[in-house]
């Protein structure tokens, strides 16, 4: 069995967001890069689901060379080879596009990926390449179990949870709780140096989406605290100052 | 042109979400001085179809086939494409709600269309046609810009709230044709808590964090809930220490909210988990660590030991309540 796994390239969590050229620009300076944490909780459901010689794992990231450090984080936590399509990622229909074609004629059992990447949230990639191949997606999952043909996944929904059944090839959006992310041990670091790392060109399709601006929240005023003591002051404050109960 | 606004059903009944997103169709409608139709798929009663009116919808597709009784992503995305075909719409409008987060990309790749999901407000149309939206967790917005023909918004739940716009809604059966290659997935089961209110889509919430020494302690967090009718939620070390399950962290790589009102007790505040709750109107932080980070983005803060205050807001809000 052959896994797809998309992988994309995203500022660590604890960065601290700022924008340059008036707002229009992601501020790169300083910021470090890492595999997108749900990205990593898919590849990990991956190679568990492939142990024991029962399939191979291909990640997949649309991006420049500088992403290759996140591509190789990739292999060393436990992919077996990786490709890179070589672009700047535009916007989710683009690179889901460059992730259908690559994948049209090979003959993965399933594509997963994160349920979102954490810079633009989209959770866009994965129904869109489901789209573009005409295959079923199922997004935001909790579980995901494979007996060889047919896939039995937990998917979240408000208020609960719904189990589906697909059988042949789909595509998955992987949530907190598909796996436990996997950490590269020595070995994996070592290995990820020489497994196939093959760059490949973009297909050309225009994106429909740009980002003409960033904005940050605006700024709280000062927090008001209420004495340990006076309590119950709280919910009149809450009730006739904030109005929320 | 014309503005199509797919209204998700769960057991036959709308949810305040829907309205909400009726309500934020309504007004991308009228901005673009054009009708509005709504699609729902599955088996819900002409009353509550009618409902839809009261929020601005003119028209109401209905579509009862069978094989659509529950949710099959694919098969949605294709019905509520070619109603979008069908009622020449450029614009389709859904929730952000987990069913629509599967959907909009599947209906933006039929309709050849920009998608700007999580989104926040009112498009802007001077020109150009963008919608602002969440990223970066929270921590950012992004000011989209769709360049497509097509356009397809999926609106955050809680940030447009429901307007009432009353319209006479007509009701009309909606044939759709079903590709038996759209039904690939199956569902087995459904398992909803239905005595609890729902985080995605809550007003107010209650979470909590590691303040709360142990699982056995949620006992009070619950109360409180259930006396303000909140949802609750937790941090991340919360729910990786499985005390409370994962569908209730927030935060960064959780699920992001923005209720109402997010009462806060006994999380520091770390940068991910601000970022899941930071659009929250109202912010109450008690921690009994002053230095808490939470307090610097909190509304309202109060420094003390959650298991003295929280039972002493119990009482107070029963007090309120009379």
């Amino acid at each position: 069995m052959k896994i797809l796994v998309c992988i994309s390239n995203v500022p660590d969590t604890t960065t601290k967001i700022t924008f340059t050229n008036d707002n229009t620009e992601f501020n790169t300076a300083g910021v470090q890069y890492i595999v997108n944490p749900y990205d990593e909780i898919a590849l990990s459901r991956a190679i568990e689901l492939t142990e024991g010689g029962k399939g191979t794992i291909t990640v997949i990231n649309v991006g420049e060379a500088g992403n290759d450090p996140t591509v190789r984080k990739a292999l060393a936590i436990g992919a077996d080879e990786a490709v890179r399509v070589n672009a700047a990622p535009r916007d989710a229909y683009f690179v889901a596009k460059q992730i259908a074609e690559y994948a049209r004629d090979k003959d993965y059992a399933m594509i997963l990926t994160g349920r979102e990447s954490i810079d633009y949230n989209g959770n866009q990639v994965a129904a869109m390449v489901g789209e573009f191949l005409d295959i079923p997606s199922i997004s935001i999952i909790k579980k995901l179990d494979f007996d060889g043909t047919s896939a039995t996944i937990e998917r979240e929904i408000e208020g609960g949870k719904e189990v589906v059944t697909v059988s042949g090839k789909f595509v998955a959006s992987c949530a907190e709780g598909v796996a436990e992310p996997k950490i590269p041990n020595m070995r994996g670091i070592m290995s990820a140096r020489t497994k196939p790392l093959t760059v490949i060109e973009a297909v050309a399709i225009d994106a429909v989406t740009k980002v003409a601006k960033y904005e940050t929240p605006a700024p709280r005023g000062a927090v008001k605290l209420v004495p340990a003591d006076q309590t119950e002051s709280l919910i009149g404050l809450l009730h006739s100052e904030a109005k929320v109960i | 042109m014309s503005v199509l606004v797919y209204v998700e059903q769960a057991e036959g009944k709308f949810k305040k979400s829907v309205f909400e997103a009726v309500s934020y169709a309504k007004a991308i409608a009228d901005q673009q001085s054009t009708n509005l139709s709504a699609i729902s798929i599955g088996d819900v009663a002409e009353s509550e179809l009618k409902e839809l009116g009261k929020y601005g919808a003119s028209k109401v597709l209905n579509v009862s086939a069978d094989q659509l009784k529950t949710f099959v992503n694919q098969a949605y995305a294709s019905v509520i494409a070619a109603a979008a075909s069908k009622e020449s719409a450029d614009i389709v409008v859904l929730s952000n709600s987990f069913s629509g987060k599967g959907l909009a990309p599947r209906i933006a790749v039929k309709l050849e269309a920009g998608l700007a999901d999580g989104a926040v407000e009112l498009p802007s149309t001077d020109g150009k046609f963008s919608v602002k939206k969440t990223a970066f967790s929270g921590k950012a917005f992004a000011i989209t810009e769709l360049t497509s023909a097509n356009k397809v918004i999926a609106l955050n739940p809680n940030a447009f709230g429901v307007k009432e716009n009353a319209t006479d809604a007509s009701i009309e059966n909606f044939a759709a044709d079903i590709k038996q290659s759209d039904l690939g997935t199956v569902i087995k089961d459904i398992v909803r808590a239905t005595d609890k209110v729902s985080l995605p889509d809550a007003e107010l919430v209650v979470s909590a964090g590691r303040g709360l020494k142990g699982p056995e302690n949620w006992g009070m967090i619950e109360e409180l809930a259930g006396l303000l009718g909140a949802a609750t939620a937790c941090s991340k070390p919360v729910s990786d220490a499985d005390w409370r399950p994962h569908s209730e962290h927030v935060g960064q790589t959780g699920i992001a909210i923005s209720p109402n009102l997010y009462i806060a007790i006994g999380i520091s505040g770390a940068i991910q988990h601000l970022a899941g709750v930071s659009s929250s109107k109202v912010i109450v932080v008690i921690n009994k660590d002053p230095e808490a980070p939470f307090f610097k983005v909190a509304d309202y803060g109060i420094v003390g030991d959650a298991f003295e205050v929280v039972p002493k807001l119990i009482e107070a809000l029963k007090a309120h309540k009379g």
